[in-house]
């Protein structure tokens, strides 16, 4: 099946190559013997608009590879491009601020913002202005004043999306962000991330160990081993867009990268 | 599972995408299936939600206010039956009648409420003292890690040490002055605030501080943004405690510390006991403990608001 390129895709942003570029990245926690190397020489390559997900069993080190990409912590060994883009992430849970009105979570983003060409730091009312357009994407305009406490599970993800975009990242890394969700609230939530990251042409690196949202997602699916985290494979998902959870084709490719992964599993049953 | 989700929306998106991104209006605007897309988004976002019903003022009041109705009507009965037991002459130990009624009689004098003002406004400067050093203090111990090891147990140490074991020193160095019940005031309430802080910085949801630096914020701007809002339950439990230790220690200083002409709450106590007015001091002592639990009521509300607004609070009835 040869799926026609996105617009996203014919147009890499100006000047690079790719948005994220891992080369020989290691990391190592504790020392010596009673060290635990959690990501040992991961290459990884993800070009402008590309949606990669990286999957893996517990323990690959997928959340650890995020958060180094993230800057939320440093390499032991080699090294990690991504600050030529600006990044945001969204976490397993929304990690709103419970404290700040749904809007407010949103402004917090624009506020934060390291002034980039000309963006600087918008003023309070057009921020909140500002605001209200993210929310709107994320279908949450009408709830700009609540609490997170009163909204639903999906809709807080949601908002937490919202806050990211709000970033005005390039380049968005998603650990399980959907992992606590019920399925057809999952669905939905695909199908919105699919829609905005062409819109928006994000760069996406996707962790999850759901095989079958990795395939329903990724342009590519990165296969982790456990212990310590390798690159085993790279999968290219060369599905017609939009994809089908459900759909035969999905099942099948993913089928295929749940057999590798039991090998990968296997190889610890020893 | 029964519901049809949207086919290909392939209209929308190969074709459109520069309109696209031009985000918000082309969104709205675009109809058929993101459409019905939407409408599915918003008609789960109904179901979660669900409806929450309030309960009106009257009961809630009343729901409120028969616990300690009947738990007041408790102590009185108990009271009246110790005096009715005859342990001790009426003289000694009033009847809740007799304190009632000289209640009753105080609260019509202008001496008391001068005598309740200086007691306030002792709290009060004592209070925001204590909470100024105290807020400082926190401060400084949960960003300066040295100092923590330093003095973070001395703070404790100091929560543990009766205050009324001070006011040698304070007579001391102050005389019989209100220096000396500030100091101690002071003393006595500042370490539960500065505890309260640390407490709060400590536990900030490590999630919160993660998120906050991925949107950018560094050092002061995510102290002030994620580490003290986040502290804030913390620090309000921290006050409401700083607040029982200060009564405490103003109580005690009122005792030991008479200033002549400066009627106080205090010192109405420690004259009535001079003059063997049983049902005076107990009126006193009525006061003093409606005067702090209405202060603790206080930061028992906000409590309540802030959890509420949190959503820590789960709404009963």
């Amino acid at each position: 099946m040869t799926a026609p390129l996105t617009a996203s895709h014919a147009t890499p942003a100006a000047g690079r190559e790719t948005a994220i570029r891992l080369d020989g990245v290691s990391k190592m926690y504790g020392q010596g013997a009673a060290g635990l190397l959690a990501l040992d020489g991961v290459s990884l390559d993800v070009a402008p608009g590309e949606f990669v997900c990286l999957l893996g069993a517990s323990g690959c080190g997928k959340s650890t590879l995020l958060s180094l990409v993230a800057g939320l912590d440093r390499p032991t060994a080699g090294r990690i491009d991504a600050e030529t883009g600006r990044v945001a992430m969204m976490f397993q849970e929304p990690a709103l601020f419970p404290w700040l009105t749904v809007s407010a979570n949103v402004e917090m983003a624009l506020r934060a913002r390291k002034g980039g060409e000309g963006s600087g730091k918008p003023a309070r009312a057009e921020r909140r202005a500002r605001a209200a357009e993210f929310l709107e994407i994320v279908h949450l305009g009408a709830f700009g004043a609540k609490r997170p406490h009163e909204l639903s599970g999906g809709m807080r993800q949601r908002v937490a999306l919202a806050r990211a975009l709000a970033q005005d990242a390039d380049v968005l890394l998603m650990d399980e962000p959907f992992g606590a969700l019920d399925a057809m609230t999952r669905d939905l939530l695909h199908d919105e991330l699919e829609r905005i990251w062409r819109e928006r042409n994000l760069s996406v690196l996707f962790v999850t160990h759901n095989v079958r949202e990795a395939v329903r997602l990724g342009d590519r699916v990165v296969l982790l081993s456990s212990r310590p985290g390798r690159v085993v494979q790279d999968f290219p998902v060369e599905l017609e867009r939009p994809r089908r959870t459900d759909s035969a084709e999905v099942a099948g490719q993913a089928a295929a990268i749940t057999d590798r992964l039991r090998q990968e599993v296997l190889r610890h049953g020893r | 599972m029964a519901v049809d989700t949207p086919a290909p929306q392939t209209g929308d998106r190969a074709g459109g995408d520069s309109a696209l991104r031009d985000q918000g209006g082309a969104l709205r605007d675009g109809a058929g299936q993101a459409d019905i897309h939407a409408r599915q988004i918003a008609g789960l976002d109904a179901l979660e939600l669900g409806t929450r019903r309030r309960t009106g003022l009257a009961v809630r009041v009343w729901a409120g206010l028969w616990p300690v109705a009947s738990a007041v009507a408790i102590v009185l009965a108990a009271w009246q039956a110790v005096v009715l037991a005859g342990w001790w002459p009426e003289y000694v130990f009033a009847g809740p009648g007799t304190t009632l009624a000289e209640l009753g009689r105080r609260l019509g004098e202008a001496e008391f409420y001068q005598a309740v003002a200086v007691t306030m406004r002792r709290a009060v400067v004592g209070f925001a003292l204590a909470i100024a050093t105290g807020l400082v203090v926190g401060a400084l111990v949960s960003r300066i890690r040295p100092l923590r090891r330093a003095v973070g147990s001395l703070i404790t140490g100091l929560q543990t040490m009766p205050s009324i074991a001070w006011f040698p020193l304070a007579i001391l160095l102050f005389g019989l002055t209100e220096s000396a019940i500030t100091f101690v005031v002071v003393l006595g309430a500042a370490p539960s605030v500065a505890n309260g802080l640390i407490a709060g910085v400590d536990y900030t949801p490590p999630l919160l501080l993660r998120a906050g630096h991925m949107l950018g914020l560094r050092r002061l701007s995510l102290y002030r943004h994620v580490i003290l809002p986040a502290s804030l339950p913390s620090f309000l439990a921290g006050l409401k405690q700083g607040w029982a230790f200060a009564w405490r220690s103003l109580m005690a200083g009122e005792l030991l510390v008479i200033i002549a002409n400066r009627p106080s709450l205090g010192e109405q106590l420690h004259f009535a006991r001079e003059l063997a007015d049983s049902a005076g001091l107990l009126a006193t002592m009525i006061v003093i403990l409606v005067v702090g639990i209405g202060v603790d009521l206080l930061f028992g509300a906000a409590d309540t608001a802030l959890r509420r607004r949190w959503g820590l609070h789960q709404v009963t009835t």
